[in-house]
């Protein structure tokens, strides 16, 4: 195959992809859009094998292969609440691969180049490795939180900053040093010390971040996993590797900045991590307040007499699985005639978006499912609020209290209604250790107990 | 300890102070509970269902008042006709007393009480504090007034309250005036909005406009300058003669056009107002009722009598005093769960043993009687100011808010400033050094970043999850590299490396793209 159409190809497997980032601006053009990015990959792919000719072709087909044949298994399998960790998992993969070909390309140029060029050259493959490793450890850490394998509280050695900070100038100096040496030998020393320091780095970056800064995380390591695409693009002098590097680049670092914007936190701040260890006594409780402990049944009543009923989901809901018998109570709800609606806070979860994805497994209508923007001004007209598993995203300290450390941050102003009910499993403070007077006010009723146990209770007594 | 029920002796009083749910939680706080035979009666509970969750009966009603250490009960301690005796002299010395006392109007039966030591708890004088509205025995009764009140004056009332059009004729709505919009009058809006009628209210507090609002009546306004209503605890407060003379003017102009009046207008400690006039009711249609909530005191209506049904200019005037009485069980319900909540706060040991901390301000309000001593009136509560601000969190001033505003404002102004330049000599340097063909990917590359914001900016929320996880699809495009040195690989370790790279990459668009569509074949309507 001529280079030409070759390039052709790759024009128009970019196009595919950009129209499947497009496809997903409504649900309806959503699918669609993930059939152009599978056209896109298969034509980028094909237009490959046959530009390379036969040289290797029984390897990369073996590869492809087994890989397809690992990779679509565990997408079947994967339960909708494990979603952060796939998704985590998966960018770890592309970190690995941006390694892997960066040394590749270090050892064995496609192109050969001389002057400037190669300098260019030798700066993109370095880049390109340092990002991939880091994106390879910090996803593989970040994994293993959202798993529940590593503790997901932040670790916060001493003097991290500085750590981090020597760890990138010794980067530094080493890609000098990289770009001084003409020997294969010492440039590769050089490229492996870096490596080992960049993941080292992409580890203790991670693990400095707490349990719900992971969403900003996720999409971070999503951002990174772009630019180590890009880079191994520039090196490959591959336009087709910079565009799609450059989309998923921009997609991951705008979610980022949703994320963070959602949490009235600088990015900054998110990455530095630590959040809440130095915070925590801000506001003590005033020891004069009561919470009003409720019952099943009581709930049940509640919710019989409601005609308006706001559900406003949170990690909780993930953890203890209750999304099907929200997904039940829902309908039960809504056969009886009453207006059952979703609130959603952008970070809820551990994933951007990803109370949406649980709720729809659980056919929950998506017409229902409202984002925080769209239902706070309805709150007042409501007459019940379940709160199920969330805690500092419907925190009214965040808007009432400017000494709280979360003041600013945007919350779902469900106090405003006639009745919340908090389904929780004890009195914990939320992520950010910040106490949350909701549970004090006067129409706050708490329901103690697993969300999952309580949920099936309260559907088994709106059935009888 | 041994709680004793004792049989309600007030003429129609049918409230008891315990039922069974109530008697099984005292038990649980370590009380032994004895009720009176035939003390549930009137309010639908029988002996038997007392003695099912743990109760002892007692038949003889002056052993009972003597052996046990504290009296739960509704109506004032009063004369016994039966036994001659008084109530207080029955009771053992020292014991505890929890019921509706009105300290205020009865100084005697305080002294009565302090003579023989009894530790005495007055319902009605809880302060009107958050934490204690779970024993405010008023306003639960008060909620069954109001509610009564539209009960009765439907009864009295030779109409429907909704409107209809039938083949037999066009009946118009009942229109129906609240005075005073407390839990008694908001009850009343309440139930008179559910039956159709059209209501309206009055109250001095204009901060009630919006809850009145809320049940779905009108309320009426004075055109009357800024005077404000409301006194402290959330009660109204006498007004100003020139108020009142307007607001009477209200009255009488309202008169005329409605067909039912329910008054429940108090100020604590005063006579009920006299709002509606004999004139007034004159002027009223044939027919109309008026349900005057505040007779007990006096009456708001100068025509109704106390505790009677009274006809004047053919207007049916309702004054009975035992409105919540007439729905005893939910009343004793609701009375009996407030005195739990009370027992509880005064045993938190749930020892049985009752502990009368004169600190909790909600207890202290409570306690009219101490042993000998009378503590009534409880030293006034502070006026409710808004907490000072914790030290270290004190306002700053606008001043220094707005300072620190400019300050940031010039310091982000500052930081952009920086990021141009950078960004320029970047660009500068780039263009100047960098060769031809990097420039042609650079500018793919800048391009391509533009797209990308302008394209994930569309994506609804809804489905960043499936974004993320179409991104990680397609950012496996990295496969495509990989293949290349694979194909070309001439060294064992680049060859394996490009392997491993093709393969996990693989693993990546294959993983990517199916889970995706799976997530999104989830979504619908």
């Amino acid at each position: 195959m001529s280079t030409g159409l070759v390039s052709v190809a790759y024009v128009v497997a970019s196009i595919c992809f950009i129209l499947s980032l497009g496809g997903l601006s409504h649900q309806e053009s959503a699918r669609r859009g993930n059939l152009y990015g599978v056209a896109g990959i298969i034509i980028a792919v094909g237009a490959t094998l046959a530009s390379v000719g036969d040289g290797g072709i029984i390897a990369i087909v073996i590869a492809v292969l087994i890989g397809a044949g690992i990779g679509i298994p565990i997408a079947n399998k994967v339960e909708m609440t494990q979603m952060p960790q796939l998704v985590a998992l998966l960018h770890s993969f592309v970190g690995l691969a941006a390694v892997l070909v960066g040394f590749s390309g270090y050892i064995e140029p496609l192109i050969a180049t001389t002057g400037a060029e190669h300098t260019i050259k030798l700066v993109e493959v370095f880049v390109g490795i340092f990002i991939g490793a880091v994106t390879f450890t910090g996803s593989l850490v970040a994994c293993g939180k959202l798993d529940g394998r590593i503790d997901s509280k932040a670790l916060t050695l001493p003097g991290r900053h500085l750590m981090n900070l020597v760890a990138v100038i010794v980067c530094v100096l080493l890609g000098a040093w990289f770009l001084g040496t003409d020997s294969m030998a010492l440039g590769l020393i050089s490229l492996v010390l870096m490596t080992a320091i960049a993941s080292v780095l992409g580890v203790h970056l991670i693990m400095a971040i707490g349990g719900a800064d992971m969403p900003v995380v996720v999409s971070m390591l999503n951002s990174y996993s772009g630019w180590a695409a890009a880079s191994i693009g520039f090196m490959l002098g591959n336009d087709l590797l910079i565009v799609t590097g450059a989309l998923v680049g921009s997609s991951g670092a705008i979610l980022s900045y949703i994320m963070c914007k959602a949490m009235n936190r600088s990015f900054i701040s998110v990455i530095l991590g630590g959040f809440g260890q130095t915070t925590s006594s801000a506001s003590a409780a005033d020891p004069d307040q009561t919470v009003h402990e409720s019952s099943v049944d009581e709930v049940c009543e509640e919710l019989r007499n409601a005609e308006s009923v706001i559900i406003v989901p949170g990690y909780g809901m993930a953890v203890a699985q209750a999304q099907n018998g929200v997904s039940d109570m829902t309908r039960i709800l809504r056969d009886r005639g009453v207006n059952v609606r979703f609130g959603i806070h952008p970070v809820a979860g551990r994933l951007p978006g990803h109370m949406n994805v649980l709720l729809a497994e659980a056919h929950v209508p998506y017409d229902i499912v409202l984002e925080m923007d769209e239902i706070n001004a309805d709150f007042p007209d409501t007459d019940m609020v379940l709160v199920i598993g969330a805690n500092d995203t419907v925190n009214p300290a965040a808007a009432e209290d400017p000494g709280s450390p979360i003041a600013g941050m945007p919350v779902l102003e469900v106090w405003k209604a006639r009745q919340v009910v908090v389904l929780k499993r004890g009195m914990a403070t939320g992520y950010s250790g910040v106490e949350n007077p909701l549970f004090f006010k006067d129409n706050t009723l708490m329901l103690f107990g697993d969300a999952k146990d309580s949920i099936d209770k309260l559907v088994g007594g709106l059935r009888t | 300890m041994q709680i004793g029920i004792p049989r309600e002796i007030f003429e129609n009083e049918r409230r008891v102070a315990a039922t069974p749910p109530s008697v099984h939680k005292l038990i649980g706080l370590g009380y032994d509970v004895v009720v009176e035979a035939g003390a549930g009666e009137a309010a639908n509970y029988s002996d038997d269902a007392y003695e099912k969750v743990g109760a002892a009966i007692a038949t003889d009603t002056s052993s009972l008042w003597q052996e046990v250490d504290f009296i739960l009960k509704v109506r004032a301690p009063m004369e016994n006709p039966a036994l001659g005796k008084h109530e207080v002299d029955l009771m053992k010395e020292g014991a505890f007393l929890v019921s509706y006392i009105w300290p205020a109007q009865n100084p005697e039966l305080l002294e009565k009480l302090a003579a023989r030591k009894i530790t005495s708890f007055a319902i009605d004088s809880l302060p009107r504090i958050s934490r204690a509205q779970k024993m405010d025995a008023l306003s639960a009764m008060a909620n069954i007034a109001g509610y009564r009140a539209v009960i009765e004056a439907a009864n009295n009332f030779g109409r429907f309250f909704t409107g209809q059009v039938t083949a037999a004729g066009k009946v118009p709505p009942a229109k129906i005036m609240v005075i005073g919009a407390g839990v008694a009058g908001l009850a009343a809006i309440g139930a008179a909005n559910s039956m159709g009628a059209i209501v309206r209210a009055f109250d001095t507090r204009l901060e009630v406009k919006e809850q009145v609002e809320s049940m779905g009546a009108e309320f009426l306004e004075l055109d009357f300058g800024d005077e404000e209503g409301s006194g402290s605890g959330g009660y109204a407060k006498q007004m100003s003669d020139e108020f009142i003379k307007a607001e009477m003017a209200l009255f009488a102009e309202q008169a005329k056009e409605v067909d039912i009046i329910i008054t429940t207008a108090l100020i604590p400690g005063k006579p009920a107002p006299k709002l509606i006039t004999a004139d007034m009711v004159k002027t009223m249609k044939p027919g109309s009722v008026i349900v005057d909530l505040a007779s007990e005191r006096g009456g708001n209506c100068e025509l109704t009598e106390p505790g009677k049904v009274a006809h004047q200019h053919g207007v049916t005037l309702i004054g009975y005093t035992d409105l919540p009485s007439r729905m005893a069980k939910v009343a004793s319900d609701l009375y009996a769960t407030n005195l739990v909540h009370l027992l509880t706060e005064l045993t938190p040991e749930k020892d049985g043993q009752p502990q009368v901390n004169m600190d909790d301000d909600v207890i202290r309000g409570l306690t009219v009687v101490r042993e000998h001593d009378i503590t009534w009136p409880p030293p006034q509560p502070e006026a409710p100011v808004s907490p000072a601000p914790p030290p270290g969190t004190e306002e700053p001033s606008a001043a220094d808010m707005a300072a620190a505003k400019k300050d940031a404002d010039r310091r982000s102004l500052i930081g952009k400033g920086a990021l141009l330049i950078v960004t320029v000599l970047a660009l500068y340097g780039v263009g100047a050094h960098a060769p031809e063909s990097f420039l042609q990917h650079f500018t793919v590359f800048v391009l391509a970043c533009f797209i990308g914001w302008q394209v994930i900016w569309n994506v609804t929320p809804s489905l960043h999850t499936p974004l993320m996880s179409v991104t990680n699809a397609i950012s496996g495009i990295i496969v495509i590299g990989a293949i290349l040195h694979l194909a070309q690989a001439a060294n064992i370790a680049v060859g394996i490396m490009a392997f491993i790279a093709v393969l996990i990459a693989s693993i990546n668009v294959g993983g990517g793209f199916r889970v995706t569509h799976r997530m999104l074949k989830m979504f619908r309507k």
